[in-house]
């Protein structure tokens, strides 16, 4: 400030006292004429108040600033060279701790991607928002939603998001969506998970397939047991098991059922009363490596395999019955954690962007845009070559405010996160180390010091940014 | 610490309906005052006029009940006491206040590791000769232990959770036709009688923040195996990690943790799930047959629809080796001030008077010998007790809560993070080790 402010008038004698600066620069400005004749007249005195009173006037802001900003800066500063206990001086290990060990490398390697892509993402969603509301009928009414979620505390963002990654496609909503979508495309699959028993003789697993371990000749019948029929996948029209129906020339007729007897015991190999049949299990007859004949089970589990050919053929039920039901993306899971948590971020913070960008978007001179479009320019054209440009120091002050604010980025991951260490950023592995359990506030200090350095160089940024526009 | 969170199981819900209303009052207060609920002292009275301030972690039922049990005190006595609630941590609310000089009388601690760090400071009073004798009397001398530093008693437990159960879906077992097995061999045969019949056998809460339950698993396991003796070394740390017997008890364990079908949504499933959520899918869902929980989950089970008793049943945990496991948790109570008061109150609370009354409005357990399992008011916990009592001197305390909270109570840290990589690595035994030696050496030298 002093810098500007005292420039036109270096000649001034009460230039020493900072407090008076301000007062000074706005009289230049307004009046410079009257500083002029007050200066000549030699009465400095009578425009700034006596250094004592300033002092005086400034003490409880300074006091407060002392106390609540300076002293827990030197203290953090001072514990960050002690040890655990606060006893002894370790010098920098705990800043050298900060880069080493498995999580807190993860750390720094999260807070980095954070700053990097985070920012980014959010201001131009905000843009893009603010660019677009503006040409809507119920822009405020959209204004309002996209902005709501700054309404919502972080940590119930964080609860909320929490529940849409849920892996679980009955709780996540995500999921829900991944699953039905998927299943929409590909099918549902029969039995996933279903197999032989690890007993039985008749049949076994080959591969993800189950076939049967006996050969079966045109007029014969075959027993397909299977175990692990999840209750939910049985259909509702399932039918209890039945015996095969007697097999004609040229067939091979069977059952493929679940034996498994409600309650237990049954005799294993056999459709026991109470053991249901497994309708719709695609069966194939296959000779000499080739697939000779195609069947699906009937309600009570039977099946008919016809115009087989002459010799002897191995039932298959292949994989496509058995295979595991999918499962959704994990989200929450190592390498979607981080991106997951930017996400509900985004949803967050975008709001904020597009306020603060669509003030800067009002404030454009519309005779601009308006020259640009009777030159010719395209809409595409206008937006890049000169609604971005106009907007460039409002679109700075937004990126800056966001990394500042994504570098402490505690909440969301704190919560969506729930300690999984793949998630850790700096800010939260600050917490842990001195609160969370780690019970060493020196490293803890020393996390939160280099922290506050890597914030320093976006405050100043913004700092001259503010000062520039002030001039 | 979460142990006595999850305790507000429903029975205490009904039980503090009642006792509700009379608390609810003496709770708008703040918990600073709460004269007018012992206001008449019927005999006794040696300590009328005392005013003694107990500071423990309880709130709503818990509280209630534990009023209980302080107005009973108070008639006895005479003596006037007031309840502040400490919040979830404990630490941070007694730190400060003895920082100041101005300690409650008596604390209610969640953790042993939190005694041995305040009678470091030496911010602790010793116990006086006549409370010893009463804890003497009452407990087995392990408890008497787990509450000394240095060699010096300062601690009573007052109140216990037990950790050595499975708690299993009735209708999933009858279906698959097995009974509850007695050893872990059984338990991983009848697992997969459960999944030939349909079921899957498992809910496993690895979720980052609910690790613990995997420590639970592992205490079990160690202490049937490996036996008490064994299992206090490891405790104090004074054999490794890597000790062959480490080894033994995570080769069992990945019996069960190693079989991805046998748990509820994979292995990817449950490094997600909470512990809550563990319950809900077994007993909620009804995606799973068992899942791992202390006599507190019967709190979560409570929000479902299956009925504790009926529906929801528990199991011993099976023994794994010659040894069946008893793994308590439990709140230990001591004196932060010199005075007559603290120590009667504390000399009550190790009473078998204390006990019986607050076995009577549920919610509790206790290893305590003078209270018969007849005292408790509901049947689980009747049956919990006979056990614990049975097991005698071979029960032991939650391994990870007498360790280093950096080391056995963090999320994201220590043995939660290593047993968790451990279930989605579960050949993996000796990386384990060297990993859970790694972060218990540097857990126990700081």
């Amino acid at each position: 400030m002093k810098a500007e402010d005292s420039a036109p008038h270096e000649d001034v004698p009460h230039d020493k006292v900072p407090p008076a600066d301000p007062a000074g620069g706005t009289a230049a400005e307004t009046e410079p004429a009257a500083t002029g004749r007050r200066r000549g007249g030699g009465r400095a005195g009578g425009i700034a108040p006596p250094s004592w009173l300033a002092l005086f006037f400034l003490m409880p802001a300074l006091l407060l600033l002392g106390f609540l900003v300076i002293y827990p800066i030197v203290f953090s500063v001072i514990r960050s060279f002690l040890d655990a206990s606060g006893d002894s001086f370790v010098g920098l290990d705990n800043y050298t701790g900060i880069f080493q060990g498995h999580d807190n490398l993860v750390a720094v390697r999260n807070t980095a991607v954070w700053v990097v892509f985070a920012p980014t993402v959010v201001t131009i969603f905000g843009l893009l928002f603010a660019v677009l509301s503006e040409r809507i009928r119920w822009s405020t009414a959209f204004k309002l939603v996209v902005f709501m979620p700054m309404a919502v505390s972080f940590l119930a963002s964080g609860v909320i998001f929490r529940l849409v990654y849920q892996q679980d496609p009955d709780k996540g909503v995500l999921n829900a969506v991944a699953v039905g979508v998927h299943d929409t495309i590909k099918g549902g699959t029969g039995y996933p998970g279903a197999g032989p028993h690890a007993k039985t003789a008749l049949v076994r697993a080959d591969g993800g397939a189950v076939v049967t371990t006996g050969a079966f000749g045109a007029g014969q019948t075959a027993l397909v047991p299977l175990l692990r029929v999840k209750p939910e996948n049985l259909p509702k029209d399932a039918k209890p098991a039945a015996q095969p129906p007697a097999a004609k020339a040229g067939q091979v007729t069977g059952t493929v059922w679940f034996d498994f007897t409600k309650g237990g015991g049954g005799e294993l190999d056999k459709p026991n009363t109470g053991e249901s049949g497994l309708p719709g299990v695609r069966i194939e007859a296959v000779s000499g490596g080739k697939v000779v004949a195609k069947a699906t089970s009937a309600a009570d589990g039977t099946f008919t395999l016809k115009k087989l050919p002459s010799g002897s053929v191995t039932l298959r039920l292949p994989e496509d019955n058995f295979t595991a039901p999918y499962g959704g993306v994990q989200w929450l899971g190592g390498t979607l954690i981080t991106i997951s948590i930017m996400v509900a971020y985004l949803w967050v913070w975008a709001g904020f962007a597009m306020v603060l960008i669509a003030a800067g978007l009002a404030a454009i001179p519309r005779d601009a845009l308006e020259a640009a479009r009777v030159d010719g320019a395209t809409e595409g054209q206008v937006f890049r070559r000169v609604t971005i440009p106009l907007l460039a120091p409002v679109l700075v002050v937004v990126l800056v405010t966001l990394v500042i604010n994504v570098m402490k980025v505690f909440d969301l991951v704190y919560i969506i996160g729930g300690g999984d260490p793949t998630a850790g950023v700096l800010a939260l592995r600050m917490w842990t180390e001195s609160f969370g359990g780690g019970n060493d506030p020196g490293a803890g200090s020393a996390i939160a010091v280099l922290l506050l350095l890597l914030v320093v160089p976006a405050m100043l940024f913004n700092i001259r940014r503010l000062r520039q526009e002030r001039s | 610490m979460r142990v006595s969170r999850r305790l507000m199981s429903r029975r205490v819900v009904s039980a503090a309906v009642v006792a509700g209303l009379l608390a609810s009052a003496a709770a708008c207060g703040g918990g600073d005052d709460d004269k007018g609920d012992g206001a008449a002292p019927a005999g006794g009275g040696e300590l009328k006029g005392t005013k003694i301030e107990i500071a423990a972690k309880w709130t709503g039922p818990e509280e209630a009940n534990f009023r209980k049990v302080l107005q009973a005190f108070e008639k006895k006595t005479g003596a006037t006491v007031t309840y502040a609630s400490t919040g979830e941590n404990t630490d941070a609310y007694l730190g400060p206040r003895l920082e100041a000089k101005n300690p409650p009388d008596v604390a209610v601690l969640p953790q042993p590791g939190l005694m041995q760090q305040y009678a470091d400071k030496g911010a602790l009073k010793p116990l006086a000769a006549d409370v010893v004798s009463e804890v003497d009397k009452n407990f087995s001398p392990y408890w008497k232990e787990l509450g000394s530093a240095q060699g010096k008693p300062y601690a009573v437990l007052v109140k216990a959770a037990y950790k050595s159960i499975i708690w299993y879906r009735t209708e999933a077992f009858s279906n698959a036709g097995v009974q509850p097995p007695q050893t872990f061999d059984d338990l991983v045969s009848v697992a997969g009688t459960v999944q030939d019949s349909g079921t899957t056998p498992f809910a496993l809460a690895a979720g980052a923040q609910d690790s613990w339950t995997l420590t639970d698993w592992f205490e079990n396991v160690y202490l049937s195996q490996a036996g008490p003796e064994q299992y206090d070394k490891l405790a104090k740390h004074e054999i490794k990690w890597t000790d062959p017997s480490v080894g033994t008890a995570l080769e069992t364990l990945a019996k069960i943790w190693g079989k991805p079908d046998l748990i509820s949504g994979g292995v990817a499933g449950a490094r997600q799930t909470k512990f809550d959520e563990s319950v809900t899918q077994t007993f909620g869902q009804q995606k799973a047959a068992m899942v791992y929980g202390g006599d507190f989950a019967a709190a979560n089970i409570a929000t479902t629809k299956a009925k504790v008793g009926t529906d929801a049943k528990v199991f011993p945990f099976p023994k794994a080796g010659q040894v069946a496991p008893a793994v308590l948790g439990g709140d230990i109570a001591v004196a932060l001030k010199d005075g007559k008061g603290g120590q009667e109150l504390l000399k009550f609370l190790a009473s078998s008077e204390a006990g019986k009354v607050w076995a009577g409005l549920g919610g509790y357990l206790t290893p305590n010998k003078g209270v018969a399992p007849d005292a408790y008011s509901d049947p689980v916990a009747k049956e919990l007790v006979a056990q614990i009592l049975k097991s005698g001197d071979a029960a032991r305390y939650d391994l990870s809560d007498l360790a280093p909270a950096a080391f056995g109570a963090t999320p994201g840290k220590g043995e939660w993070e290593a047993l968790r990589t451990f279930v989605q690595k579960p050949t993996d035994v000796k990386g384990t080790q060297a990993k859970l030696e790694a972060e218990a050496a540097k857990a126990y030298k700081s």
